[in-house]
């Protein structure tokens, strides 16, 4: 069941389509706002506001990489991969996030704390290299960085 | 007509096509994948890449991809230029990346598009040398087996299942090379027409489950042209046969009524000829004396008939043959139409509507093509389902015509069309009694009940013509749906107008006649369709007889002893009480039928008939159509056609006319003489000794495998195959291979084209006739010039009565017909007996869904568990049809609760 | 230096506000277009200054205008493409973050010479904060009367929404866009249709790119002529270049079209860094040709790049070094493509894994010359017009320079069986 405050957002979002299907995307990035991720529950919810089927919905959702169809972690990071954090080391970042939170991309820390998730170029290629945690955008970090950050997600 | 050099000689195309349609027509062997004749242009495969050149100073030219380029005149192309070819090449080489080369094992090996075209590329060595990704199968229900790992992505089986087909649970999911085609979840594939996925996914991601029971290659089926019994709009199918079960059923192109496609009805109702309840030798019961002094079956039918008065009840499932040589046998006195008093009042008039007024009835593809319709009282989906499909396409046919003009976009560039259109929709308006699934296309759909559904017909054509008094006591309502609905189809061109037998309403019918006729006089020009109950329950009405009421009087008046009743279970047609009194004073019944059923259990001898699949013979569709289909395989024992028992019999009587008729050809030739309105029907096959190079046409490609072994557990030695007398196939692989006439091609092969793409082979252009004209003949044409008698009286208001309901039938497609239910997919999704009721009713009755609801029905009660249902009428209650085991009072009717 | 329009009042860091937008002339644009201007003129405008859109392909943004049918009834769309996810690319960011009223200014000047009643822009997920400053401006100009019904008391209403996306290289292009604007799967759309003809619900769209947009207000207020002289070169105006990688300032800057390359990196990127080398740049995003060392005075303008084998693209240069392997570097980009692939076309679906698994066995010292070679073909076969959108020829662009250039890199690989940078940590 979506809660009141969803319903309510995604009816005000379809005052802006010419066609509810068209509200697709951003009822689920309105379901996964609240909930962090979105369910196979929430994908049958969304449809029946849009008048969708279920499975027209989920091939949006599934077709996106920030629609997160699987359960995440409280904080999500997202470590730029791309090619200018590749010359600047990424991988160095990435090899401290496994160790430290002894996960690999695409896993969640056991008490849920975070998912670790590769990304595509973040757009801050200048200051390379660069990590977003949830809103939070990192950059020109280092190895010696990543613990502090972490710190700041509870 | 635009003039194009393919690899530097000129060819004239048909303006207006796409490069790959033409060239595929002109006979050229072009790859593809995502497109589909009947799907249009994507662009998505890349396979069907040609070379494109300015003019003929270039020599370097460009690739494009031959379905997404219009024909331009003069335009200069290369099919076999290395640059073109060789990147043919590398797409199958892309594909194998993850496709499994698990040929095989795979259900579609040896009827494969993507073998056909592998090899036609020349792709046969492997360069890819990492690993194939993989992915989990979907359980999809009993029709369709799941295996992701072959897909190659063409993105044809949604395209046909959302886009064509309106399905809502199937799609693709995911992205980049893990785009994933199947349902959300785990689960029974909804649409009606899933079937048709197995034919249009190019390899062996979805194919027949059923066929996968008793698995057998297309190169080793015997297969013949059948016609679909499923219901009344006689669908080409090809029937496929081994080792003496029936094993699959395809589509058999006819661009005049099914085009590319089958409903699942039509596609899985088969497994009934392999039941275990069949009839397979005669039986003589109740006469201890007889049976026992082993006489042969057919004197004992000869003993009963000369012991009084006979009696023949025909069957709208039973062969134009089979009736025919029943009626003739016992007297055209003495033959009853085998059909509830009900349909044979709607059929006769549908008949007449037809035959004596001036509007035409429309084939399926002119249904298709129709820029307004109406619907009448009908449930498409589940009383004509691939009608439903056309209702369908028109619907889609007028936003694209207004689009394509206006971006300049031919209609087959389907993403493009489809964004252009967006949701516009041509005029539908539908009127009946529940919601249909055709509800969500319609410019309005209106539930009430048949008596109302009449009035706004009638209200419709009063508007339209004057000469159509009006309507009084209209709602507002009803007013408003009648302006609109007269304004719509004003305005069309070619409106189309459908009713049919599931109202169960003559009023019905009689508006929608009215309609097409009003418009008609106005000079436009509209067609009507009306469905029919069963396979052949137009040519029945049209062989003609008396009403089955009256054979009941006869035999209660202990006017007649004998009753020989025609592939026909009389429970299915009268109520069990009055079916059960009238057999208890019948003095014998000799029925002819498949299997055993309710009937079968009252006869004292049992003729075992061959059904469809063993049996030649003609039917009548419900556009007036008659077909012919051919026996594919021969029954074991002794199970043959019902006509040829009958002409047994006539000729131990020493029938005049029938005891001098054999064969197929001789009894077509007989209706004809004896029923002019079948002038025609001979020459609907090729007659018996037609041979084309001195050869029959085989029933067998000529890679049937194993026919010496065949046998080899039961004779040493290989049996001689059996001799078909009655048509011009053969049983075995000999015989002619190139291309059959249209109406008797046993299956679709090309050299190179193992699969049913090669459907492109046998047509005229691509999605057009097959050479030498689709095959059927009309046998009913309207009237050109016929004076209009309008019906002038629409019916009184339905209006709830307290204490009543009005029971109305409800028809389902996986349930209603009596034969197909015997499919175990068929049987599973059927529905649980019930009845229906809008939630006030129920309140007044003091039920809620799932209570037993208790009526009676002339002195004898029902009960059935309720379901509840708004969009019905109030006052109304639906019911089930047909269902196995639901023997339920007559609907419609007025019951006490 | 001469002048930068585009980004001189963009402060150090922060956003210009309405009030100071206004202050240094903002909206006055406008007000002149709405005064003054017959849409058909504002579109002669822009195609005299022969402005060329800035989202990679350069196509005269004039001219892609004059394509919508203007006869025909129903709305039309408006869209900023500021979906930036090309890989080494962060010019748009700049624009977003720090002057999102030049932008909306150019957008309602566009909808305007098209007669657009709607305008969106697509977002970048990823640029949270550009997200929150749109939305603010957005809100502000309606409240000042720059968005809405009758447009500072003009007969021309336009409403503007902000659509953050999900995440996909693909939304970037632009039919894909749109697809995604209508709440589907980015899936590129066939062209012909353009959008300009059936775009947004099959509806006249223009899809123009953020920087392209921020040009109008200027090329009004100035005229076409000022627009030419501001550059070095044919291609008029300036540009927003970058340079990232082992350079001493990786950054952003606007300078005049068709600086050099040595001037780009020796003087505002402040050259390599310590111990590093130049070999290679991918002149304009992760889909452009890698220029070397014998290209760096090179005129970065449209034409200058394409004489040179390679693509302007977005003018945000990332640098190869000597120190980072030109196998591996290639890698990264085609993990990218592949990644990002939507999954239509054949080619682009299956052809891009391919690549990305060669390269990956070539690092890892089991791939062969006959690898090699496949990637050879590729490059050929996943050329323009072969595949259904720009993804793939786009992808292919640094893998065939890589292959010319960086050849015998490639083939080290193979004969040592190891990557030779292996040792070399980044
Ligand atoms: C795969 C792909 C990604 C693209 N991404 C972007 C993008 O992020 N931003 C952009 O402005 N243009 C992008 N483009 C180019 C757009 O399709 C389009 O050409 C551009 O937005 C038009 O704007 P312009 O004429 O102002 O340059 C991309 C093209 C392709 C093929
Ligand atoms: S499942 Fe079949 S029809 Fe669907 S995309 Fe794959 S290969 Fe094509
Ligand atoms: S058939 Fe032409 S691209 Fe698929």
């Amino acid at each position: 069941m979506l809660s009141a405050i969803e319903i309510e957002k995604i009816t005000h979002e379809l005052q802006h389509v010419p066609v509810k299907k068209a509200a697709c995307i951003e009822a689920l990035k309105i379901v996964q706002q609240q909930r962090r991720w979105v369910s196979d529950e929430s994908v049958a919810d969304i449809a029946q506001i849009l008048e969708m089927s279920a499975a027209e919905v989920d091939s949006v959702a599934t077709f996106y990489n920030l629609i997160f169809r699987r359960p995440v972690g409280r904080h999500v990071i997202l470590l730029c991969d791309s090619i200018s954090c590749y010359v600047m080391g990424y991988t160095k970042i990435l090899d401290r996030l496994t160790s430290l939170l002894n996960i690999r991309y695409g896993q969640t820390t056991p008490d849920e704390r975070f998912t670790l998730l590769p990304n595509a170029c973040l757009g801050t290629c200048d200051h390379a290299p660069a990590l977003m945690i949830d809103e939070d955008l990192y950059r020109d970090i280092t190895e010696q960085d990543v613990e502090s950050i972490l710190d700041r997600y509870p | 007509m635009p003039i194009i050099h393919i690899d530097n000689k000129p060819y004239e195309v048909k303006d207006g096509k796409n490069l790959l349609e033409a060239v595929l027509s002109l006979g050229f062997n072009l790859p593809y994948f995502c497109w589909h004749p009947a799907l249009g242009s994507v662009g998505a495969c890349r396979q069907c890449a040609v070379k494109a050149f300015r003019d003929e100073q270039d020599t370097k030219g460009r690739l494009v991809m031959a379905c997404m380029e219009p024909v331009r005149d003069n335009m200069r192309i290369s099919i076999a230029d290395s640059d073109a070819a060789g990147f043919r090449k590398h797409v199958i080489g892309w594909l194998m990346t993850n496709h499994p080369h698990d040929c095989a094992v795979c259900d579609e090996g040896g009827s494969c598009h993507l073998q056909d075209m592998t090899v036609m590329t020349g792709h046969n060595y492997r360069d890819y040398h990492f690993t194939k990704r993989t992915y989990n199968n979907q359980y999809l229900g009993p029709f369709l087996n799941h295996e992701m790992n072959r897909c190659i992505q063409c993105y044809r089986c949604v395209r046909f299942y959302k886009d064509f087909a309106g399905g809502k649970d199937l799609d693709v999911f995911a992205a980049h090379n893990h785009v994933y085609f199947g349902r959300q979840q785990d689960g029974t594939l909804e649409s009606e027409f899933s079937g048709n996925l197995a034919e249009i996914c190019p390899t062996g991601v979805f194919t027949d489950k059923t066929l996968k029971q008793h698995y057998t290659r297309k190169w080793d089926l015997t297969t013949a042209p059948s016609i679909c019994q499923g219901c009344g709009l006689g669908c080409n199918i090809i029937a496929g046969e081994r080792y003496g079960s029936l094993r699959q059923i395809t589509n058999r192109y006819n661009g005049d009524v099914n085009g590319y496609f089958l409903c699942d009805r039509g596609r899985y109702g088969y497994e009934f000829v392999n039941s275990k309840e069949r009839i397979t030798e005669p039986l003589v019961r109740h006469y201890p004396g007889d049976a026992a002094n082993g006489q042969p079956v057919l004197h004992h039918v000869r003993n009963r008939m000369k012991a009084g008065k006979v009696i023949g009840i025909g069957s709208p499932r039973a062969s134009l043959e089979s009736n025919y040589a029943l009626k003739e046998l016992v007297g055209a006195e003495h033959f009853y139409l085998g059909i509830s008093e009900n349909d044979h009042e709607l059929v006769s008039l549908m008949l007449k509507i037809l035959q004596q007024g001036p509007v035409r009835a429309a084939t399926m593809q002119e249904a298709a093509a129709a820029d307004a319709v109406l619907i009448l009282g009908e449930d498409l989906t589940n009383t004509a389902p691939m009608l439903a499909l056309s209702v369908r396409q028109a619907v889609r046919r007028i936003p694209v015509q207004e689009v394509v003009s206006s971006i300049h976009m031919p209609a087959w560039q389907d993403a493009a069309v489809r964004e252009a259109v967006q949701e516009s929709k041509g005029p539908l308006f539908i009127l009946n009694v529940l919601e249909t699934k055709l509800d969500e296309l319609a410019a309005g759909a209106y539930h009430t009940a048949p008596d109302n559904i009449a009035r706004i017909g009638f209200a419709v054509s009063h508007l339209l013509s004057g000469q159509v008094p009006e309507v009084t006591g209209m709602s507002d309502e009803g007013k408003a749906a009648a302006q609109k609905i007269a304004a719509a189809l004003k305005a069309a061109k070619n409106p189309l107008i459908i009713a049919g037998y599931s109202s169960c309403n003559e009023a019905v019918i009689k508006a929608a006649a009215n309609v097409a006729w009003a418009l008609k006089e106005q000079g436009i020009d509209a067609m009507l369709s009306f469905t029919v109950p069963e396979c052949n329950s137009m040519g029945l009405e049209m062989l003609g007889g008396h009403r089955l009421d009256s054979a009941i009087d006869e035999v209660m008046n202990g006017n007649a002893a004998t009753v020989i009743i025609l592939e026909n279970d009389l429970y299915r047609r009268m109520d069990q009480h009055t079916a059960n009194h009238f057999f208890d004073r019948c003095k014998d019944v000799i029925l002819l039928d498949h299997l055993f059923n309710a009937t079968a259990e009252r006869a004292n001898i049992l003729l075992p008939a061959a059904t469809f699949a063993e049996a030649d013979g003609t039917l009548v569709s419900n556009e007036g159509r008659a077909q012919r289909f051919l026996q594919v395989f021969t029954a074991a024992g002794s199970m043959q056609e019902s006509w040829r028992w009958l002409l047994q019999i006539a000729t131990l009587n020493g029938h005049p006319v029938l005891q001098h008729l054999a064969h197929l050809d001789d009894i077509v030739v007989a209706i004809q003489q004896r029923y002019p309105v079948f002038t025609g029907i001979e020459s609907l096959t090729p007659p018996a000794d037609f041979r084309m190079a001195g050869q029959k046409i085989p029933r067998e490609t000529h890679r049937y495998s194993g026919r010496t072994a065949m046998q080899a557990n039961l004779h040493v030695s290989e049996p001689k195959p059996p001799e078909d007398e009655d048509t011009a196939l053969s049983f075995t692989m000999e015989g002619y291979r190139g291309e059959p006439p249209s109406s008797v091609i046993p299956f679709f092969w090309a050299p190179g084209w193992n699969s049913v793409q090669s459907v492109n082979k046998y047509q005229v252009e691509t999605g057009g006739p097959l050479h030498g004209g689709n095959p059927g003949k009309r046998l009913i044409e309207p009237k050109v010039n016929a004076q209009t008698k309008f019906y002038m009286e629409a019916p009184q208001p339905f209006l709830p009565l307290s204490g009543h309901l009005l029971l109305v039938p409800v028809y389902h497609i996986f349930g209603s017909e009596e034969l197909s239910v015997h499919t175990p997919g068929i049987a599973e999704r059927m529905p649980a007996p019930y009845i229906m009721l809008h939630s006030e009713d129920a309140r007044r009755f003091q039920v809620t869904e799932g209570h037993l609801l208790y009526f009676t029905d002339k002195g004898h009660q029902y009960a059935l568990p309720v379901i509840i249902n708004d969009k019905l009428q109030k006052g109304a209650a639906g019911i089930p049809v047909g269902l196995p085991h639901m023997q339920v009072a007559e609907a419609p009717q007025l019951v006490k609760i | 230096m001469k002048e930068r329009p585009l980004t001189q009042y963009i402060p150090d860091s922060g956003t210009l506000h309405l009030r100071e937008y206004e202050a240094v002339g903002g909206y006055a644009a406008l007000r002149k277009v709405l005064r003054e201007m017959t849409p058909a003129e504002v579109t002669a405008l822009v195609k005299d200054a022969n402005l060329k859109g800035r989202g990679g392909a350069g196509f005269s943004t004039g001219m892609k205008w004059s394509f919508v049918p203007m006869d025909v009834p129903g709305p039309r769309y408006l869209v900023a493409n500021a979906d930036e996810m090309e890989p080494g690319t962060f010019k748009d960011r700049w624009l977003l973050e720090g002057n999102p009223h030049q932008l909306l200014e150019g957008m309602i000047i566009s909808a305007y010479a098209i007669q657009a009643t709607e305008a969106f822009v697509f977002l970048r997920w990823a640029y949270k904060y550009a997200a929150h400053e749109m939305r603010r401006a957005i809100a502000d100009a309606y409240m000042a009367g720059y968005l809405g019904k009758n447009i500072l008391g003009k007969d021309f209403n336009l409403e503007m929404q902000l659509h953050t996306g999900v995440g996909r290289y693909m939304c970037g292009e632009e039919t894909a866009l749109l697809n995604s604007l209508e709440g589907k799967r980015a899936t590129p759309r066939a062209k012909p249709p353009f959008p300009q003809v059936s775009g947004l619900f099959g509806r006249p769209t223009i899809v123009n790119n953020v920087e392209t947009l921020s040009w109008m207000p200027h090329i009004v207020n100035n005229g076409p002529e000022w627009f030419k002289s501001l550059s070095y070169t044919g291609d008029g105006g300036t540009k927003i270049y970058g340079v990232s990688g082992k350079v001493n300032k990786p950054g952003a800057w606007e300078l005049p079209m068709g600086v050099t390359m040595r001037e780009l990196l020796e003087e505002h990127a402040g050259g390599m860094k310590n111990g590093y080398r130049f070999r290679g740049a991918l002149p304009g995003g992760a889909s452009t040709d890698f220029l070397t060392d014998a290209h760096l005075d090179v005129k970065m303008d449209f034409a200058g790049v394409a004489a040179a084998g390679s693509r302007l693209g977005t003018g945000t240069m990332v640098v190869l070094d000597d120190h980072t392997c030109p196998v591996g570097f290639v890698h990264n980009l085609e993990h990218f493509f592949a990644q990002e692939s939507c999954g239509f076309c054949t080619p682009c679906r299956e052809g891009l894994p391919w690549t990305e698994k060669i390269l990956l066995s070539l690092e890892k010292g089991t791939g062969t010359m006959a690898d090699i070679e496949q990637l050879d073909m590729h490059t050929r076969l996943l050329g323009p017009g072969n595949t259904f959108c720009a993804l793939a020829p786009g992808a292919m662009e640094p893998l065939q320079s890589a292959l010319k250039y960086f050849r015998d890199d490639f083939e080290q690989h193979v004969k040592e069986k190891k990557c030779p940078y292996a040792h070399h940590s980044h």
